[in-house]
Protein backbone atom coordinates (compact mmCIF):
# COMPACT_ATOMS: atom_id res chain seq x y z
CA UNK A 1 0.00 0.00 0.00
CA UNK A 2 2.61 2.50 1.07
CA UNK A 3 5.29 1.11 -1.56
CA UNK A 4 5.50 4.23 -4.00
CA UNK A 5 5.57 6.83 -1.35
CA UNK A 6 6.91 4.62 1.98
CA UNK A 7 8.94 1.53 3.03
CA UNK A 8 6.71 -1.22 1.67
CA UNK A 9 5.97 -2.22 5.21
CA UNK A 10 2.10 -1.15 5.54
CA UNK A 11 0.48 -4.36 4.57
CA UNK A 12 3.05 -6.61 5.64
CA UNK A 13 3.06 -4.70 9.41
CA UNK A 14 -0.60 -4.67 9.84
CA UNK A 15 -0.98 -8.37 8.59
CA UNK A 16 1.67 -9.32 11.24
CA UNK A 17 0.04 -7.30 14.10
CA UNK A 18 -4.22 -8.02 13.23
CA UNK A 19 -2.59 -12.00 12.68
CA UNK A 20 -1.27 -11.41 16.44
CA UNK A 21 -4.63 -9.92 17.72
CA UNK A 22 -6.99 -13.10 15.95
CA UNK A 23 -4.58 -15.69 18.06
CA UNK A 24 -5.62 -13.46 20.97
CA UNK A 25 -9.09 -14.01 20.13
CA UNK A 26 -9.68 -16.72 22.92
CA UNK A 27 -8.11 -14.91 25.59
CA UNK A 28 -10.14 -11.75 24.17
CA UNK A 29 -13.37 -14.15 24.59
CA UNK A 30 -13.76 -13.70 28.22
CA UNK A 31 -12.91 -10.11 28.30
CA UNK A 32 -15.27 -6.81 28.77
CA UNK A 33 -15.10 -4.82 25.49
CA UNK A 34 -12.65 -2.35 27.22
CA UNK A 35 -10.40 -5.02 28.35
CA UNK A 36 -10.60 -6.46 25.37
CA UNK A 37 -9.48 -3.54 23.05
CA UNK A 38 -6.73 -2.67 25.22
CA UNK A 39 -5.55 -6.65 24.84
CA UNK A 40 -5.67 -5.80 20.86
CA UNK A 41 -4.01 -2.27 21.10
CA UNK A 42 -1.34 -3.70 23.45
CA UNK A 43 -0.83 -6.75 20.49
CA UNK A 44 -0.73 -4.25 17.71
CA UNK A 45 2.08 -1.86 19.81
CA UNK A 46 4.07 -5.35 20.10
CA UNK A 47 3.77 -6.57 16.58
CA UNK A 48 2.97 -4.44 13.89
CA UNK A 49 6.67 -2.54 13.88
CA UNK A 50 6.01 0.54 12.24
CA UNK A 51 4.17 3.72 12.84
CA UNK A 52 0.51 2.24 12.50
CA UNK A 53 1.71 0.04 15.33
CA UNK A 54 1.93 2.77 18.20
CA UNK A 55 -0.56 4.72 16.05
CA UNK A 56 -3.55 2.26 16.14
CA UNK A 57 -2.45 0.51 19.38
CA UNK A 58 -3.45 3.93 20.95
CA UNK A 59 -6.46 4.33 19.21
CA UNK A 60 -7.65 0.87 20.41
CA UNK A 61 -5.98 1.19 24.09
CA UNK A 62 -7.41 5.16 24.55
CA UNK A 63 -10.74 3.27 22.84
CA UNK A 64 -10.77 0.41 25.07
CA UNK A 65 -10.08 2.89 28.09
CA UNK A 66 -13.56 5.00 26.61
CA UNK A 67 -15.53 1.87 27.30
CA UNK A 68 -13.88 0.22 30.21
CA UNK A 69 -15.83 -2.29 31.88
CA UNK A 70 -18.87 -2.28 29.27
CA UNK A 71 -20.05 -5.76 28.23
CA UNK A 72 -22.27 -4.60 25.43
CA UNK A 73 -22.10 -1.43 23.30
CA UNK A 74 -24.53 0.04 21.58
CA UNK A 75 -24.15 2.96 18.47
CA UNK A 76 -23.10 6.14 20.98
CA UNK A 77 -20.62 3.92 22.92
CA UNK A 78 -19.20 2.85 19.50
CA UNK A 79 -19.07 6.64 18.06
CA UNK A 80 -17.75 7.79 21.71
CA UNK A 81 -15.35 4.99 21.53
CA UNK A 82 -14.27 6.20 18.03
CA UNK A 83 -14.05 9.60 19.54
CA UNK A 84 -11.13 8.33 22.17
CA UNK A 85 -9.72 6.90 19.41
CA UNK A 86 -9.22 9.66 16.95
CA UNK A 87 -7.69 11.81 19.97
CA UNK A 88 -5.15 9.23 20.69
CA UNK A 89 -4.06 8.90 16.71
CA UNK A 90 -4.06 12.78 16.95
CA UNK A 91 -1.78 13.28 20.04
CA UNK A 92 0.60 9.82 19.22
CA UNK A 93 1.16 10.87 15.65
CA UNK A 94 1.24 15.02 16.37
CA UNK A 95 -0.85 15.06 13.45
CA UNK A 96 -4.43 16.75 12.31
CA UNK A 97 -6.59 16.41 9.42
CA UNK A 98 -5.30 17.53 5.84
CA UNK A 99 -2.14 16.22 6.60
CA UNK A 100 -2.08 12.82 4.42
CA UNK A 101 -2.61 10.65 7.28
CA UNK A 102 -5.23 7.53 8.46
CA UNK A 103 -6.67 10.89 10.04
CA UNK A 104 -7.89 11.99 6.55
CA UNK A 105 -10.06 8.88 6.69
CA UNK A 106 -10.66 9.00 10.90
CA UNK A 107 -12.18 12.38 11.19
CA UNK A 108 -14.55 12.41 8.18
CA UNK A 109 -16.01 9.38 8.65
CA UNK A 110 -16.58 9.83 12.55
CA UNK A 111 -18.40 13.36 11.47
CA UNK A 112 -20.45 11.46 9.11
CA UNK A 113 -21.45 8.56 11.53
CA UNK A 114 -22.39 11.22 14.53
CA UNK A 115 -24.70 13.17 11.40
CA UNK A 116 -26.30 9.76 10.67
CA UNK A 117 -27.16 8.99 14.24
CA UNK A 118 -28.22 12.38 14.87
CA UNK A 119 -30.81 11.79 11.57
CA UNK A 120 -31.94 8.45 13.94
CA UNK A 121 -30.63 6.73 11.62
CA UNK A 122 -30.50 2.89 12.23
CA UNK A 123 -26.71 1.72 13.10
CA UNK A 124 -26.13 -0.39 10.25
CA UNK A 125 -27.21 2.56 7.92
CA UNK A 126 -24.89 4.80 10.12
CA UNK A 127 -21.99 2.73 9.64
CA UNK A 128 -22.45 2.58 5.74
CA UNK A 129 -22.15 6.11 5.52
CA UNK A 130 -19.25 5.61 8.19
CA UNK A 131 -17.32 3.64 5.39
CA UNK A 132 -18.78 5.81 2.40
CA UNK A 133 -16.81 8.82 4.01
CA UNK A 134 -13.96 7.13 4.90
CA UNK A 135 -13.05 6.07 1.36
CA UNK A 136 -13.55 9.16 0.35
CA UNK A 137 -11.32 10.90 2.57
CA UNK A 138 -8.91 8.65 1.87
CA UNK A 139 -9.35 9.33 -2.33
CA UNK A 140 -8.79 12.86 -0.93
CA UNK A 141 -5.07 12.42 0.33
CA UNK A 142 -4.12 11.94 -3.45
CA UNK A 143 -4.78 15.89 -3.25
CA UNK A 144 -2.95 16.04 -0.24
CA UNK A 145 1.47 16.91 0.31
CA UNK A 146 2.14 14.27 3.12
CA UNK A 147 3.72 16.46 6.21
CA UNK A 148 3.66 13.13 8.37
CA UNK A 149 5.88 10.15 8.33
CA UNK A 150 7.57 8.53 5.62
CA UNK A 151 5.76 10.17 2.83
CA UNK A 152 6.80 13.70 3.73
CA UNK A 153 10.19 12.95 2.82
CA UNK A 154 8.74 11.79 -0.59
CA UNK A 155 6.86 15.37 -0.83
CA UNK A 156 4.90 16.62 -3.46
CA UNK A 157 6.19 13.14 -5.59
CA UNK A 158 3.28 11.47 -3.03
CA UNK A 159 0.65 14.08 -4.89
CA UNK A 160 -1.74 11.41 -6.64
CA UNK A 161 -1.09 8.53 -4.32
CA UNK A 162 -3.54 7.42 -1.66
CA UNK A 163 -2.63 7.25 1.92
CA UNK A 164 -1.57 4.11 3.27
CA UNK A 165 -3.62 4.66 6.70
CA UNK A 166 -6.51 6.19 5.38
CA UNK A 167 -6.74 3.03 3.18
CA UNK A 168 -6.03 0.62 5.87
CA UNK A 169 -8.99 2.56 8.36
CA UNK A 170 -11.75 2.17 5.81
CA UNK A 171 -11.03 -1.40 5.14
CA UNK A 172 -10.99 -1.75 8.90
CA UNK A 173 -14.43 0.18 9.21
CA UNK A 174 -15.56 -1.94 6.01
CA UNK A 175 -15.17 -4.78 8.37
CA UNK A 176 -17.50 -3.58 11.23
CA UNK A 177 -20.10 -2.08 9.43
CA UNK A 178 -20.21 -5.77 6.97
CA UNK A 179 -20.95 -7.67 10.47
CA UNK A 180 -23.29 -5.26 11.09
CA UNK A 181 -25.36 -6.04 8.25
CA UNK B 1 26.99 5.82 35.07
CA UNK B 2 24.17 6.79 32.29
CA UNK B 3 22.82 4.64 30.05
CA UNK B 4 22.72 4.93 26.50
CA UNK B 5 19.88 3.07 24.23
CA UNK B 6 20.14 3.41 20.14
CA UNK B 7 16.76 2.76 18.41
CA UNK B 8 16.36 2.34 14.76
CA UNK B 9 14.53 0.70 12.21
CA UNK B 10 17.59 -1.26 11.29
CA UNK B 11 19.55 -4.07 13.28
CA UNK B 12 22.90 -3.08 11.83
CA UNK B 13 22.33 0.35 12.14
CA UNK B 14 21.80 0.47 16.13
CA UNK B 15 24.63 -1.77 16.97
CA UNK B 16 26.97 -0.12 14.76
CA UNK B 17 26.24 3.01 16.20
CA UNK B 18 27.07 1.69 19.15
CA UNK B 19 30.31 0.36 18.09
CA UNK B 20 31.50 3.36 16.75
CA UNK B 21 30.37 5.23 20.24
CA UNK B 22 31.99 2.63 21.83
CA UNK B 23 35.29 3.17 20.63
CA UNK B 24 35.80 6.56 22.47
CA UNK B 25 33.75 5.21 26.05
CA UNK B 26 34.33 1.58 25.96
CA UNK B 27 32.64 1.60 29.77
CA UNK B 28 29.49 3.41 28.76
CA UNK B 29 26.82 0.98 29.26
CA UNK B 30 25.29 0.95 25.82
CA UNK B 31 22.20 -1.72 23.83
CA UNK B 32 21.10 -1.25 20.26
CA UNK B 33 17.45 -1.60 19.49
CA UNK B 34 17.37 -2.12 16.05
CA UNK B 35 15.38 -4.10 13.51
CA UNK B 36 12.37 -6.37 14.40
CA UNK B 37 12.45 -10.21 16.32
CA UNK B 38 13.14 -11.53 13.31
CA UNK B 39 15.60 -8.95 11.69
CA UNK B 40 13.31 -7.20 9.27
CA UNK B 41 13.00 -3.43 9.33
CA UNK B 42 11.19 -2.05 11.71
CA UNK B 43 10.79 -0.80 15.54
CA UNK B 44 10.21 -3.15 18.37
CA UNK B 45 8.44 -2.27 21.85
CA UNK B 46 9.84 -5.36 23.28
CA UNK B 47 13.11 -5.26 22.19
CA UNK B 48 13.54 -1.72 22.81
CA UNK B 49 12.05 -2.35 26.67
CA UNK B 50 14.72 -5.32 27.04
CA UNK B 51 17.67 -2.58 25.83
CA UNK B 52 16.48 -0.11 28.53
CA UNK B 53 15.92 -2.71 31.23
CA UNK B 54 19.93 -4.11 30.04
CA UNK B 55 21.46 -0.51 30.71
CA UNK B 56 19.22 0.62 33.60
CA UNK B 57 20.35 2.21 36.73
CA UNK B 58 19.42 4.42 39.41
CA UNK B 59 21.28 7.42 37.04
CA UNK B 60 18.77 6.89 34.18
CA UNK B 61 18.74 6.02 30.61
CA UNK B 62 18.96 8.10 27.49
CA UNK B 63 17.01 7.05 24.01
CA UNK B 64 18.45 8.31 21.29
CA UNK B 65 16.28 7.19 17.97
CA UNK B 66 16.24 7.48 14.09
CA UNK B 67 12.74 8.41 12.95
CA UNK B 68 8.93 7.84 12.74
CA UNK B 69 8.20 4.63 14.27
CA UNK B 70 10.77 4.94 16.20
CA UNK B 71 9.94 7.47 17.83
CA UNK B 72 6.19 6.45 18.68
CA UNK B 73 7.51 2.97 19.40
CA UNK B 74 9.54 4.37 22.30
CA UNK B 75 7.19 6.99 23.31
CA UNK B 76 5.23 4.08 23.96
CA UNK B 77 7.47 2.14 26.21
CA UNK B 78 8.56 4.74 28.44
CA UNK B 79 4.68 5.65 29.06
CA UNK B 80 4.94 1.93 30.58
CA UNK B 81 7.58 2.84 32.66
CA UNK B 82 6.57 5.90 34.87
CA UNK B 83 8.47 6.14 37.56
CA UNK B 84 11.88 5.07 35.85
CA UNK B 85 14.50 7.73 34.92
CA UNK B 86 14.22 7.18 31.43
CA UNK B 87 13.81 9.93 28.58
CA UNK B 88 14.28 10.28 25.15
CA UNK B 89 16.42 12.97 23.15
CA UNK B 90 15.76 14.72 20.11
CA UNK B 91 19.13 14.66 18.38
CA UNK B 92 21.32 13.51 15.09
CA UNK B 93 21.62 9.66 16.05
CA UNK B 94 25.09 9.34 15.58
CA UNK B 95 26.63 12.23 16.23
CA UNK B 96 24.41 12.22 19.95
CA UNK B 97 25.31 8.86 20.72
CA UNK B 98 29.26 9.78 20.22
CA UNK B 99 28.40 12.88 22.63
CA UNK B 100 26.45 11.33 25.01
CA UNK B 101 28.75 8.11 25.54
CA UNK B 102 31.31 10.17 25.78
CA UNK B 103 30.06 12.21 28.65
CA UNK B 104 28.76 9.28 30.47
CA UNK B 105 31.74 8.00 30.42
CA UNK B 106 33.78 11.20 31.45
CA UNK B 107 31.03 10.56 34.99
CA UNK B 108 28.45 13.56 33.51
CA UNK B 109 25.26 13.34 34.88
CA UNK B 110 21.23 12.68 33.19
CA UNK B 111 20.62 16.46 33.21
CA UNK B 112 24.16 17.53 31.66
CA UNK B 113 24.34 15.11 29.07
CA UNK B 114 20.68 16.25 27.92
CA UNK B 115 22.30 19.61 27.90
CA UNK B 116 25.83 18.69 25.86
CA UNK B 117 22.71 16.75 23.38
CA UNK B 118 20.88 19.94 22.87
CA UNK B 119 24.14 21.23 20.91
CA UNK B 120 24.42 18.38 18.84
CA UNK B 121 21.90 19.27 16.15
CA UNK B 122 23.34 22.62 15.86
CA UNK B 123 26.70 21.81 15.30
CA UNK B 124 27.90 22.68 11.70
CA UNK B 125 30.15 19.36 10.40
CA UNK B 126 31.84 22.25 8.02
Amino acid sequence: MDQPIGDSDHGINLARGFGAVKQKAAVMEGQDIGTALKTAGMTLVSTVGGASGPLYGSAFMKGGMALAGKKEMNLDDFLYMLDAAVEAVKQRGKAVEEEATMLDAMCPSLGAMKAARDEGKAAAEVLAEGVKAAWAGAAHTKDLVATKGRASYVGERGLGHQDPGATSYSFMLEVVAGALK
Amino acid sequence: MVGIVIVSHSTHLAESVIEMAAVMAQDTPMAAAGGLEDGSFGTSFEKITAAIDSVYSDDGVLVLMDLGSAVMTTEMVLEMMPDRRVEMVDCPLVEGAIVAAIQAAGGADFEGIKESLKGVAGTRKF
